[in-house]
């Protein structure tokens, strides 16, 4: 099945066409494993990151399993309970990974309440806008400036 | 367990269900990079205050609010434990797992009854006065921040039960346990 070295998300994603869903990985990048919707259920029930963990020989791996999706709908209800409820006229509404999961896993209702993050909107930049209240912190955009990109500054 | 490997010795004075409020202090360590132990931690603690807040206009309804409430709370601390990326996430409902396994009938004390077994939880306490052992000090008048108990000097004292808000200053301060706090349920004390 897979070389060694490589991760079960792209032996998935890549070579068997099974879809996993992701936040904080991005194909380029070195993984983080920091949103952990990627999880998946290896041998002895046990859930680990598919973005960051090895395949090897012989693995039994599932990656729709009732305990699997039940992870993953529980993080994405934990991110939208303190995020920003203005999908309707966000300038994302429809081009959203957040949005498309929850429609996914079909969450319905605010399950959990979370303590809402406040910040000014970041103009820092002339390329990039960054709303502290709707960022999910997962990294991509210090990994991409970090390791992508030919305009380094450093 | 609490933790990721510690012992807590605890007599019948502890409230179970505030052993799961712990993980207030796991939020604040909690280094933010995962997202299980991140929100998780913050969103938890939700639940467990609801079980403990005060007994007014109680209803069925609220009560099984209160319910669906831990029952989240328990899946929550299922996927924390789960998910998390490193070990402070992975043991941090430890807490609430083992009370929730092992304590039920403390949780279903608050949860239905809203009474504290260990009776640690002032806002569901009744705080009377005993007139026979009262004095008349009138240190717990000077020491209540609300202004709940009224009486002359030298003569039995009394509480103001709309006043009161079960800060339980009064027992404190009282030198003739002349303070009686007890758990009254449909007017029967138990």
């Amino acid at each position: 099945m897979g070389n060694p070295g490589e991760t079960i998300l792209q032996v998935a994603q890549w070579r068997e066409g099974i879809k996993i869903p992701t936040l904080c990985y991005m194909s380029e990048l070195s993984p983080t494993g920091a949103c952990r919707i990627c999880v998946v259920e290896i041998s002895g029930g046990q859930l680990v990151p598919s973005c960051a963990f090895p395949v090897h020989e012989g693995m039994d791996v599932q990656t729709n399993s009732k305990k699997v999706r039940r992870s993953r709908k529980s993080i994405i209800e934990l991110l939208i309970a303190n995020h920003p409820k203005d999908c309707l006229i966000c300038v994302r509404n429809g081009n959203c990974n957040l949005q498309d999961l929850a429609e996914e896993y079909g969450v319905r209702s605010y399950r959990y309440v979370g303590e809402k993050r406040s910040g000014k909107l970041d103009l820092a930049s002339p390329a990039v806008e960054r709303d502290p209240e709707k960022c999910i912190l997962c990294g991509r955009c210090v990994r991409m400036c970090h390791e992508g990109g030919e305009r380094r500054g450093h | 367990m609490m933790g990721s490997g510690g012992l807590v010795v605890m007599d019948e004075s502890t409230c179970m269900v505030d052993l799961a409020k712990i993980h207030e202090f796991i939020t604040s360590e909690s280094g933010g990079k995962c997202i299980p132990c991140r929100e998780g931690t913050s969103a938890s603690p939700r639940s467990v205050t609801i079980t403990k807040s005060y007994r007014e206009e109680e209803n069925e309804v609220a009560s099984l609010m209160r319910f669906q409430g831990m029952l989240y709370l328990e899946r929550l601390a299922d996927v924390i434990k789960d998910t998390s990326l490193c070990g402070l996430g992975q043991t941090a409902e430890n807490p609430v797992i083992s009370t929730w396994k092992l304590f039920r009938d403390g949780y279903e004390a608050h949860l239905y009854d809203r009474t504290c077994p260990s009776k640690a939880c002032r806002q569901m306490l009744t705080y009377t006065i005993d007139e026979e052992k009262c004095t008349g000090c009138t240190l717990c008048a000077l020491r209540c921040p609300v202004d709940a108990i009224s009486g002359n000097r030298k003569e039995p004292h009394y509480i103001d039960q709309d006043k009161c808000t079960h800060c339980g200053q009064c027992e404190l301060n009282c030198r003739f346990d002349a303070i009686i706090a007890e758990i009254i349920i449909n007017k029967r004390t138990i």
